[in-house]
């Protein structure tokens, strides 16, 4: 399968990026592991790509005060083996790491994956749990959007056309404890349905979803079902029981709508008990 | 419009005008005529196509050639020195790790990125890092052997 044609253009600045983004239908390559997978079925047809992939600024991981940065070109494997996210984020290297398999963790970027919002992406309930913030860049300067205020829909984000992501910012939660927990589809490994469940020192449960709906969100219901709690098994049951209820839950021909709903009470049992 | 690009191939550079929808696997096979690396799903699912890029285990067939430009690719054709078989090949050849060998180029460019960062992996590491690679005839217990032959002897 080859991509319909487009014209390349690789930048040495985010700066220059943005620029480039100015003209035409123009779309962002970082890794390309969700981008060039559409191109080639056609589902996507951008006229121009801006390849970012030769920015060293948009790499790597640093600690700063009490967050750690995650630069928006950083693979998902050199997240997942950081060995700073595995002592102080270990959620990030657990999720990092259940992203497709080894070749495909060596290429995507936690940026593009963002950016994409795919439904089933695991990252963006990891972001959401976590109560991280995406910092991006466009003609008008540079913003920080909560990540609970960041997927719109499917495929769609706040971000504007002229916008590139160039971080995300995750704050070290002194005490907290993190877990995913996913059904993956057999073949991609993007989740059917995730859970990620951040649970804070003060008691306050975080409980974020992907792969039920257009995108992932916050689950409130559930988050007040157990929050302030003790996490055991009769607080996971009631936890499990509000969950993704009154949710547009998606059905395809990898999980009817009923057996998706079951999974992610199931899951979000599992995500608990991992914390609890 | 065409975009030059310059990439290392198993040590030699390669410089050629590509078209920037081509795909890495297509650069290989087609424009290079190494066609030891193998085209299979073409969705990035199967791992046949698994090549090296600066060192790192990646699936041609979901990278553009122009995202190569700069860098140094290796595939299966760049592994033995000499006519001297690495000792992953050699390990695929004693234990029987392929029968219709489809799938063997890009399990060994896997087991060969596995290797360089976990020397002596266990049996759980090895079927860890075999999940992105696809084989429809061993049942993978011989290409795990394979591997094992090939770490004890590295």
């Amino acid at each position: 399968m080859i991509p319909s044609s487009f014209s390349y253009q690789k930048v040495n600045s985010v700066a220059e990026a943005i620029k480039a983004l100015s003209s035409g239908e123009a779309k962002i390559l970082a890794g390309g592991h969700s981008l060039i997978p559409t191109m080639k079925l056609r589902l996507n047809s951008p006229s121009k790509l801006v390849d970012i992939g030769a920015l060293a600024e948009l790499r790597g991981i640093k600690e700063s005060g009490a967050e750690i940065i995650i630069g928006a070109a950083t693979t998902h494997q050199e997240i997942a083996t950081n060995k700073i996210i595995q002592s102080k984020l270990p959620l990030f290297a657990q999720g990092g790491n259940s992203i497709g398999d080894v070749q495909v963790r060596n290429k995507g970027t936690i940026g593009g994956s963002l950016a994409h919002a795919d439904p089933a992406a695991d990252w963006a309930a990891i972001v959401l749990a976590s109560d991280a913030t995406i910092e991006v860049q466009g003609g008008k300067g540079t913003r920080k959007i909560k990540a609970t205020g960041f997927f719109n829909g499917m495929f769609s984000t706040a971000l504007q056309d002229d916008e590139i992501i160039t971080a995300v910012h995750v704050p070290l939660a002194v005490g907290s404890k993190g877990s995913y927990a996913k059904f993956p589809q057999p073949a991609s490994r993007f989740a059917i349905v995730g859970c990620a469940v951040m649970k804070m020192a003060d008691g306050k449960v975080n409980i974020a979803f992907t792969g039920i709906s257009n995108c992932a969100f916050r689950d409130q219901a559930a988050e007040k079902a157990i929050s302030g709690k003790k996490i055991d098994a009769s607080t996971i049951e009631s936890a499990s029981k509000a969950a993704v209820e009154g949710v547009n839950i998606l059905s395809d021909h990898y999980a009817s709508e009923k057996y998706r709903k079951h999974l992610a009470k199931v899951y979000l049992k599992r995500a608990l008990l991992a914390v609890s | 419009m065409h975009v030059k690009i310059k990439v290392k191939v198993n040590g030699m550079e390669h410089v050629h005008e590509v078209e920037p929808r081509l795909l890495l696997s297509h650069f290989l096979r087609d424009t290079l005529r190494l066609t030891g690396t193998h085209i299979g799903c073409d969705t990035s699912g199967c791992g046949a196509c698994t090549v090296h890029v600066n060192g790192k285990a990646v699936k041609s067939c979901t990278l553009l050639a122009v995202q190569a430009d700069g860098c140094e690719v290796l595939t299966i054709e760049g592994l033995s020195t000499n006519g001297t078989l690495h000792p992953l090949q050699e390990g695929f050849h004693q234990e029987h790790g392929l029968q219709c060998g489809y799938c063997t180029p890009g399990m060994i460019m896997t087991a060969a990125d596995l290797l360089k960062n976990s020397p002596k992996p266990t049996e759980e590491e090895i079927r860890h890092a075999l999940e992105g690679n696809i084989c429809r005839c061993t049942g993978y217990h011989n290409i795990v052997k394979s591997i094992q032959y090939a770490a004890e002897r590295m």
